[in-house]
């Protein structure tokens, strides 16, 4: 008994100290941890979104404003929300597909697919507009073609939103996908039986049961759309009011060293992205209540 | 995709070994709409990802493997890989130290505003590369709040390969916090106590007990953050002062010869950062089984 006494105290912690504070450190040690990671997280993270809205606002507002109403500015907000709008939309479609056929089904090759879907995740943006630049450019394998049709894909829309396009792929499938196939097909499968056709069980089972996360998937879709730089920056051309969009419209601006103008177009990408993280964390809160 | 079947079945360890498969292809699932849809995801992934990529292929075979080995080793190419290569994976590393740093403070310890500290890890996800780069420049010139604090040691920061180095940092330390966060949070503190019963001081703790749980989170965390930061531009050619030789990157190479309309060498440069980033998609794909096996994570 008197053994069994001893290794019982041995394993309780002495009184006073909680389970808590057996796995902490000594406050000098903990300290030193919190405030080199704080000053690490200021210095790289804080500081960049600070200089933005600083030298965006170092002339006052007035300058920031005619910076932003500037025709030029005008027409590269524009095209950027036209070209997230066309892009977002169709991602979001193939997203939703992309996701049913993998997690509600078992084929073969299922892993490779899902694979093959993240892939533009690891391509450098400056070769997601090469490869258009390849196939559409006046050198390209269809430049010939395309020029006789007097049809233009690179330097124009089309050849934006592609590159687009191919960068933000796999954002919406890959939010849904995961949940879809968590969420199994047990639904699904007594709305068919109950009568429910194909199309009415995925607008009123499917779709309300991954709500979030889609608009999570949209949400970061949206972000990485309005602010790509290097692939766009390949298949725009940069030709002024016509084919940039913000962040080229910020490079041609600060290369001018109008570094106000430049900051103050950033600044409206950087508070976008404020946005975009606020909403994140509420749609974090929504899943997990959900 | 059949022949594919058996790489992937390894792969993944959701798919269902074969028999499983023969098992549900006798039993057909009742919900409607499996040809259509992966019919349809496989067109859109063959027009947007999978054509314009191998056309990228097929482009770099109008050279001759000595044409192809000349360009890509060319003294300029090999310093632009070198310095791509180089500085990604020291950023890479740096995040990883200061990466778990974070994670710790984050996970371990309650200070006023942890949670948006918490929150603010994602600005390089959602901040986009030409306003982080702009930032970046202004705040490590040597006017600049940082670079003024360098600049009386003598220390230059933007355009050098510093700056590269600290956007690469900016962009990279989401993929290492993010991937290490989950598995420390998740950490059960029986193996820690029992570990501390048995006579271990904290810094054992760490190092025999958390750090091989938490390794394949961090290889994996290190493997996405060198991989992003091998292929990153629109951050990195504000701050880089792209000297040849010294601080252009391989991206902005491959820029640079489309723009002289060298299509032969620019797509033999990017044929061969594909190729890298191939190769580190699978390790990676790797890795993240390991974690999850490792842990029992899902």
């Amino acid at each position: 008994m008197s053994v069994l006494a001893g290794v019982i105290a041995v394993l309780e912690p002495p009184a006073g100290v909680s389970a808590r504070h057996v796995r902490s450190e000594p406050a000098i040690v903990r300290w030193t941890i919190i405030g080199v990671s704080l000053a690490f997280l200021t210095m790289f993270l804080v500081m960049p979104l600070a200089v933005v809205f600083m030298q965006a606002f170092a002339r006052g507002i007035g300058p920031y404003l005619g910076a932003l109403t500037h025709p030029d500015a005008l027409a590269a907000i524009w095209l950027t929300l036209l070209v997230a709008a066309i892009s977002v939309s169709l991602n979001l479609a193939f997203g939703l597909i992309a996701a049913w056929a993998i997690a509600k089904f078992e084929f073969p090759g299922k892993g490779f697919l899902i694979t093959l879907i993240d892939l533009p995740f690891s391509i450098s943006p400056v070769i997601s507009g090469l490869v258009f630049v390849l196939l559409f450019g006046a050198q390209g394998f269809f430049g010939a073609y395309l020029q006789e049709h007097d049809i233009k894909i690179i330097f124009a829309l089309p050849g934006i939103v592609l590159a687009t396009l191919l960068v933000t792929f796999p954002f919406v499938a890959r939010e849904l996908i995961p949940l879809m196939k968590e969420q199994g097909t047990q639904d699904e499968e007594a709305a068919i039986s109950l009568g429910a056709s194909g199309l009415q069980t995925f607008f009123r089972v499917t779709l309300p049961n991954v709500k979030w996360a889609l608009l999570y998937g949209v949400l970061l879709c949206n972000a990485r759309a309005m602010g790509e730089f290097g692939a766009v920056s390949v298949v725009s051309g940069h030709i002024r009011g016509e084919t940039n969009t913000m962040p080229l419209h910020i490079e041609i601006l600060y290369n001018e060293y109008q570094f106000m103008a430049s900051f103050a177009v950033a600044s409206v990408l950087a508070l976008l992205a404020l946005l975009t993280l606020i909403a994140k964390a509420i749609l974090e809160c929504a899943m997990e209540h959900a | 995709m059949t022949a594919s079947s058996d790489v992937a079945g390894t792969a993944d360890p959701h798919f269902p070994p074969v028999g499983a498969w023969r098992k549900t292809k006798r039993q057909p699932s009742a919900i409607p709409g499996f040809g259509l849809t992966l019919g349809l995801t496989l067109s859109w992934l063959a027009l947007i990802v999978l054509i314009p990529v191998a056309g990228l292929f097929l482009k770099s075979t109008e050279l001759s493997f000595d044409q192809f080995w000349s360009i890509v080793t060319s003294r300029r190419s090999l310093h632009a890989f070198q310095v791509s290569f180089g500085l990604s994976l020291l950023a890479a590393a740096i995040n990883l130290v200061f990466g778990v740093l974070i994670v710790w403070t984050l996970v371990r310890y309650e200070f006023p505003g942890r949670r948006v500290f918490d929150a603010i890890i994602d600005i390089p996800f959602a901040l986009p590369t030409a306003v982080a780069g702009i930032a970046l420049t202004t705040l490590f010139a040597e006017n600049g709040w940082l670079g003024g604090l360098l600049a009386p040691f003598g220390v230059k920061v933007s355009f050098t390969p510093l700056g590269i180095l600290m956007a690469l940092i900016f962009i990279g330390l989401p993929f290492v916090v993010r991937t290490v966060q989950p598995v420390l949070l998740d950490l059960e503190s029986e193996l820690e106590e029992a570990a501390m019963t048995l006579g271990a001081n904290r810094w054992q703790v760490f190092t025999k007990v958390i750090v091989p749980i938490i390794g394949p989170a961090l290889l994996t965390g290190f493997a996405l953050a060198f991989a992003r930061a091998v292929g990153e531009y629109g951050s990195v050619i504000f701050i880089a002062g792209n000297l040849p030789n010294v601080s252009e990157i391989a991206p902005l190479l491959i820029v640079i010869r489309l723009e002289e309309f060298k299509y032969a060498d620019a797509t033999a440069l990017a044929v061969v950062m594909l190729l890298v980033s191939f190769t580190l998609l699978l390790a990676i794909n790797r890795l993240q089984q390991w974690s999850e096996t490792r842990t029992g994570r899902d």
